[in-house]
């Protein structure tokens, strides 16, 4: 039974969680529920991802309504793909929310803490599993709802004024993509994603479909921090909660980057979003510009979660670097590189809200002398930092070695170069965190301890996967070139 | 309140007819206009009338914030609990078809009892926001003064003690 209702089952699971969280009135309760709905969400993302992998893609009619007129979820290899990375993180941060929520939210908002926390991973599953265009963007809002939500909850009273900031220009761009998918729908005059694909060609000369399709990219591109639409996102990842911050930053732009393929290669076609329009050279420029302007901004940040998130931006420009190259090898890497940033920034992510949670901090001045004080944290900070820069036996190296075999496989040797040179600018901003915490003495009067074995532990397991996946890559590798071909339309 | 004298007699004769109102735009949904979103609304709206006239601290008295919230996730509950119970009965998540007899009287049933959830959950959702902004400002209130000030421990078990008083 449970096999057949798996899609359902991923979404409806974190719903009704949700609700009940609320209820639980005790804070522990609450994130024991929410823990154990994160644990389920991520094996039944794993089941789905084996059975897409061995019997291909699968749907599931939602009220037993036949597909264009009812809504569908369609899973294959590619959001599948998501779905796991996202439910892996979800499994993975939650065992460390306690400690730290409990360090930095007050008491009595800790349930509805972790009841915004189920919404927001239902909202990303659901945008992910969706097979239609409007229960995008219905999920695109219970995900954003709920992080502005999550986010106004930091510490510092700038989260509040950050969450506003990001509420502003999220919806901004959920507003585009309602109106790409209004003018879509007027088209064609169907919202199911397979159809739309096979109706829109008929139409795509038309000067609706052109708006739709500028709307849609500029709204996406917003909530995916393409720069220079990536205004919202420093401030955001600076000042929210860390665990928001962890799980934000390696789930909820990786998640709108996936509804761009999907937009751009299944329903609008290649031949459409690339030929017709010159959205390879777009992509190029901004990814480029983005890659280079976000990663010397990085450098000059005091602030180190802020700089992090500054290195976001930075990522998410060779991410769409992958898409701009139009090739199987470009998506892969791209694909790829969703996953192995998920996986350090995650870390790294973690390892800032370790040391705010013993330090109350996390300016690099006040990080002096701290590899001494907390050496565990500090280690897999520079695991993951190796990791980000893209030095070999991390995911980070695979990432950029993927994404430069593909560059040069289209022949466009100074963009690989370009990639090579932005990597020193990582090792710039890396470094001065690590220059602080190791060469710098502190000041040894104040007692630093070790973070808490609860919140070592998901920073281990997030390190060492940047370490294991950056060895024994054909997980990722596989099912990311699978998901590129099944986005092209190539074999499989 | 002694005074508004004729808004509060006149807000005693419309209060009950706003509500009966709603649960009309409720049930009749499936047939006409209306459904549990804007029957919500109009139930909310007679609570959020009762609470401007007769003014707040009255109208927690008859809705306290706890069982808001607990109806907030109820209406939810509600509705997804309606699509566990159709995928129980062998038919897909939401599926009401199979929910009742014959195909007909199952989505009846099915439509009814999720708009009934949507309807409670959006009437509590009205009521909680307007308390919620209404109540700023008066202390008690949980959002003002924790976005303020910086968790700090002392200022927390000063706002705890004023919630209990």
């Amino acid at each position: 039974m449970i096999a057949a209702h798996l899609p359902a089952l991923q979404i409806a699971i974190p719903l009704i969680a949700a609700p009940i969280c609320l209820l639980l009135r005790r804070e522990s309760l609450a994130w024991a529920w929410a823990t154990f709905i994160s644990w389920v969400v991520f094996a039944l993302a794993w089941m789905m991802l084996e059975k897409t992998l061995t019997g291909g893609a699968f749907n599931y009619e939602l009220g037993g309504w036949e597909a264009p007129w009812g809504i569908e979820y369609q899973v294959d290899a590619v959001n599948a793909f998501i779905l796991l990375i996202v439910a892996a993180i979800g499994a993975i941060v939650m065992p460390y929310a306690r400690a730290s929520v409990n360090r930095e939210i007050p008491e009595h908002k800790r349930g509805l803490f972790y009841t915004a926390y189920l919404l927001c991973l239902t909202g990303l599953l659901g945008i992910t599993i969706t097979g239609d265009a409007f229960n995008v963007f219905v999920f695109l809002e219970v995900s954003s709802l709920s992080s502005y939500a999550l986010i106004a909850m930091g510490r510092d009273p700038k989260a509040l004024t950050a969450a506003f900031q990001y509420l502003i220009m999220g919806t901004i761009g959920a507003t585009f993509i309602l109106i790409g998918i209004g003018l879509m729908y007027q088209m064609t005059g169907t919202l199911n994603m397979a159809d739309l694909a096979k109706r829109l060609p008929a139409v795509e000369d038309s000067r609706p479909v052109l708006a739709a399709f500028a709307f849609f990219i500029v709204g996406v591109c917003l909530k995916l921090a393409l720069f220079p639409l990536h205004l919202w996102l420093p401030n955001a990842y600076a000042y929210a909660p860390s665990v928001v911050t962890a799980f934000l930053a390696a789930t909820a732009t990786k998640v709108s980057v996936y509804v761009l393929y999907r937009f751009v290669f299944t329903i609008f076609g290649q031949s459409f979003s690339f030929d017709v329009i010159p959205l390879e050279s777009i992509l190029l420029v901004l990814s480029l510009a983005g890659i280079f302007a976000a990663s010397t901004v990085a450098i000059f940040q005091t602030n180190v979660k802020r700089l992090l998130a500054y290195s976001s931006v930075a990522q998410i420009g060779y991410i769409m670097l992958g898409v701009a190259l139009v090739t199987v090898a470009g998506l892969t890497a791209s694909i790829l590189h969703i996953f192995n940033h998920a996986i350090m920034k995650g870390a790294l992510f973690l390892c800032m809200g370790a040391v705010y949670y013993q330090i109350g901090s996390v300016k690099i001045e006040d990080m002096n002398g701290i590899g001494k004080k907390m050496p565990f944290t500090m280690f897999a900070f520079v695991i993951a930092g190796l990791g980000l820069i893209g030095v070999p036996l991390t995911v980070g190296f695979i990432s950029k070695w993927y994404l430069i075999t593909a560059v040069l496989e289209r022949g466009w040797w100074p963009v690989a170069v370009l990639i090579l040179l932005s990597s020193l600018l990582a090792v710039i901003y890396i470094w001065r965190v690590v220059e602080a915490a190791y060469f710098k003495s502190g000041d040894d009067e104040v007692v630093v301890e070790e973070a808490p074995l609860s919140m070592l532990i998901p920073i281990y397991v997030l390190t060492g996967a940047s370490v294991y996946f950056g060895i024994e890559t054909s997980l990722p590798v596989e099912t990311a070139a699978e998901a590129a071909r099944q986005l092209l339309g190539i074999g499989g | 309140m002694r005074h508004h004298l004729v808004l509060r007699v006149v807000a005693k004769l419309l209060i009950p007819l706003i509500m009966l109102f709603a649960l009309y735009v409720q049930f009749h949904g499936d047939y006409g206009p209306g459904g549990g979103f804007q029957a919500g609304v109009i139930f909310g709206s007679a609570f959020i009338l009762y609470a401007l006239i007769f003014g707040l601290e009255n109208a927690e008295k008859v809705v306290p914030s706890a069982y808001l919230i607990a109806l907030v996730s109820a209406g939810l509950l509600l509705y997804a609990g309606v699509g566990f119970a159709a995928m129980y009965l062998g038919g897909n998540f939401l599926d009401y078809g199979v929910l009742a007899g014959d195909f007909i009287a199952g989505q009846h049933l099915g439509i009814l009892l999720v708009e009934l959830g949507v309807g409670i959950t959006v009437a509590a959702v009205m009521i909680v926001i307007f308390f919620a902004f209404a109540g700023r400002g008066e202390g008690d209130d949980e959002e003002e003064d924790d976005a303020a000030n910086d968790a700090d421990p002392v200022q927390d078990l000063a706002s705890d003690s004023s919630r209990k008083a």
